[in-house]
């Protein structure tokens, strides 16, 4: 993993995340405030306008900048979780002396921890948690297991989409939709939707390469 | 979607430039990271109150920075939490060396935020996390009750207690203690339009209102048909009271709150049905609040906010305060 693959997978998500813009923005206005695509939307931007700045920069650096842009220039929730996910990310051991798979999915999973503690949330609230930890384990798994790097990933594109459409069902214990109570249920988490694509994104992009 | 407005992009860099620029004699507004703090830099030893917020609940919180109350605010976007980058350029700004208090509404993006900035501040640092709106359920295995009216009255007390000379751990206490006796429950009749999203947060019919609403329009206890004044004044004040449960001759204080979009003729008139109400139970409005503080765009509606009174909350509340949004004794 270099910084050119970061810099072509953010493009890689902005496109996906733009075809599917009304529909997330959609979710979030059944059980959320709408605000969560627009977020999204501009986090994206700013980490690709970064091209320039990180470009030569080793991991570390650049996963850092990435990780301050996304904290100060999103705002709300996803801004604290996704800032979270890169600054842990970018603190992963040794990683300026090269990242391979291996060690993209070691420092992910590490990632997806911090994530997990920051938002205090688990699998079954409802929140995009469903997708990151599923998909983080599913990856964990695959590595232990010595399985083929392009079976792991398609596993993960796989376990990603049945995390998002279960919280379809759930009751949303954390984040605005647990404000809702039972009104939340057969509406799927607008968070989940935006990581599982984002998560497909990578994983195919990889598989594609 | 009808707003006064140039692009969506510039719709808060314009509006807290019309802030600063109409009350510069009260306060300072700081770009890039945005936040507003008052005109004149914090005096010797004073614990800096900090709050902040996503924009759009206008007069809170900007317009509660000044004398007696906020040293400064941080505004995000429209209804979106703001940042730690701003939190900690305020802090570095106003921090005299006494310590920061952070005032944060218990929204999941606030909190991280604000959990964030103060992990990565240098200085003594406390939150006070509010936490009044009765219409959530609370248990430690959800967000819990959302913070909304009641964040104004705190400000204003632990705002008076820091100008005079309370330690950074008197302020938390005391923030937590107005919190604690503080409930507030909401109602919503029309929605609300994020410039950003240009149109509506949500579909409300004619007939319909949104009861227990949050100052997003994010949605309350249920969705009910349009009923009397009295009727809607008396269910809010039935489930503050169920929550808060006030004693007979219990001092409160009746603080009416507009969402936005609801004419001050209407807010004294919701003020005039709870008096009456109250008045049934014996409980003793001591003091009052009448008026927009904490809203959520032009979302018609109300919130009804009471906060049970002692000597020492009096005495706090009554003190002076100058802000754009509130002033008396001075």
């Amino acid at each position: 993993m270099s910084v050119d693959f970061l810099i072509e997978t953010a493009k890689k998500i902005q496109v996906v995340i733009n075809d599917n813009s009304s529909e997330i923005e959609k979710l979030d206005q059944e059980i959320g405030d709408g605000d969560h695509i627009f977020n999204v939307q501009r986090g994206i931007k700013l980490v690709i306008e970064l091209e320039p700045t990180i470009k030569d920069l080793i991991m570390s650096k650049a996963l850092n900048q990435i990780a301050m842009k996304v904290l100060s220039g999103i705002g709300g929730s996803s801004g604290a979780l996704f800032g979270t996910l890169f600054m842990t990310m970018a603190k992963g051991n040794a990683i300026d002396e090269g990242v391979n798979y291996k060690k993209a999915i070691e420092i992910f999973a590490e990632g997806v921890e911090a994530v997990k503690q920051r938002g205090k949330a688990d699998v079954g609230e409802k929140t995009m948690m469903d997708v990151l930890i599923p998909v983080s384990n599913c990856l964990k798994k695959g590595v232990e297991d010595d399985k083929d790097l392009k079976e792991i990933l398609k596993e993960a594109v796989e376990v990603a989409e049945k995390g998002m459409f279960s919280t379809k069902d759930l009751l949303a214990t954390k984040g605005r939709a647990s404000f809702l109570g039972e009104r939340a249920k057969g509406h799927i988490d607008p968070g989940a939707r935006s990581s599982q694509l984002m998560i497909k994104t990578v994983c195919e992009s990889v598989i594609n390469s | 979607m009808k707003k006064f407005m140039n692009s969506a992009d510039d719709f808060l860099k314009e509006s807290l430039q019309g802030f600063g620029a109409a009350h510069q004699d009260i306060v300072s507004c700081h770009y890039d990271p945005n936040f507003i703090t008052r005109a004149t830099p914090t005096k010797e030893g004073k614990v800096a109150l900090i709050s902040g917020g996503g924009s759009g609940h206008e007069p809170m919180h900007g317009g509660l920075v000044g004398y007696g109350m906020l040293d400064a605010a941080c505004p995000g976007f429209v209804f979106s939490s703001p940042t730690p980058d701003q939190m900690l350029a305020a802090a570095e700004k106003v921090d005299s060396g006494a310590g920061v208090l952070f005032i944060v509404k218990n929204y999941s993006g606030d909190v991280m935020n604000f959990q964030m900035a103060a992990e990565m501040m240098q200085g003594p640092n406390e939150s006070v996390l509010t936490n009044d709106d009765v219409a959530v359920e609370d248990s430690s295995f959800t967000t819990g009750r959302r913070g909304v009216a009641a964040t104004v009255v705190v400000e204003k007390i632990v705002g008076s207690l820091a100008e005079h000379g309370g330690s950074l751990h008197e302020c938390k206490a005391l923030g937590d203690k107005v919190n604690k006796n503080s409930g507030s429950m909401g109602v919503a009749f029309s929605s609300c339009t994020v410039p950003a999203a240009g149109k509506p947060n949500f579909d409300i019919g004619d007939d319909e209102m949104e009861f227990g609403v949050g100052i997003h329009g994010e949605p309350g206890r249920r969705r009910d048909k349009m009923k009397s004044a009295q009727e809607i004044t008396n269910e809010l004040l039935e489930a503050i009271n169920e929550d808060l449960k006030p004693e007979a001759n219990e001092e409160i204080l009746l603080f009416v709150n507009g969402m936005g979009g609801t004419p001050l003729t209407e807010l004294y008139l919701i003020y005039d049905n709870a008096k009456n109400m109250l008045d049934k139970k014996n409980i003793k409005i001591s003091r009052s609040l009448v008026g927009n503080y904490c809203t959520s765009l032009e979302m018609q509606g109300s919130s009804i906010t009471l906060t049970k009174l002692d000597e020492e909350l009096v005495k706090h509340w009554d003190s002076s305060v100058h802000t754009a949004a509130m002033r008396w004794g001075v």
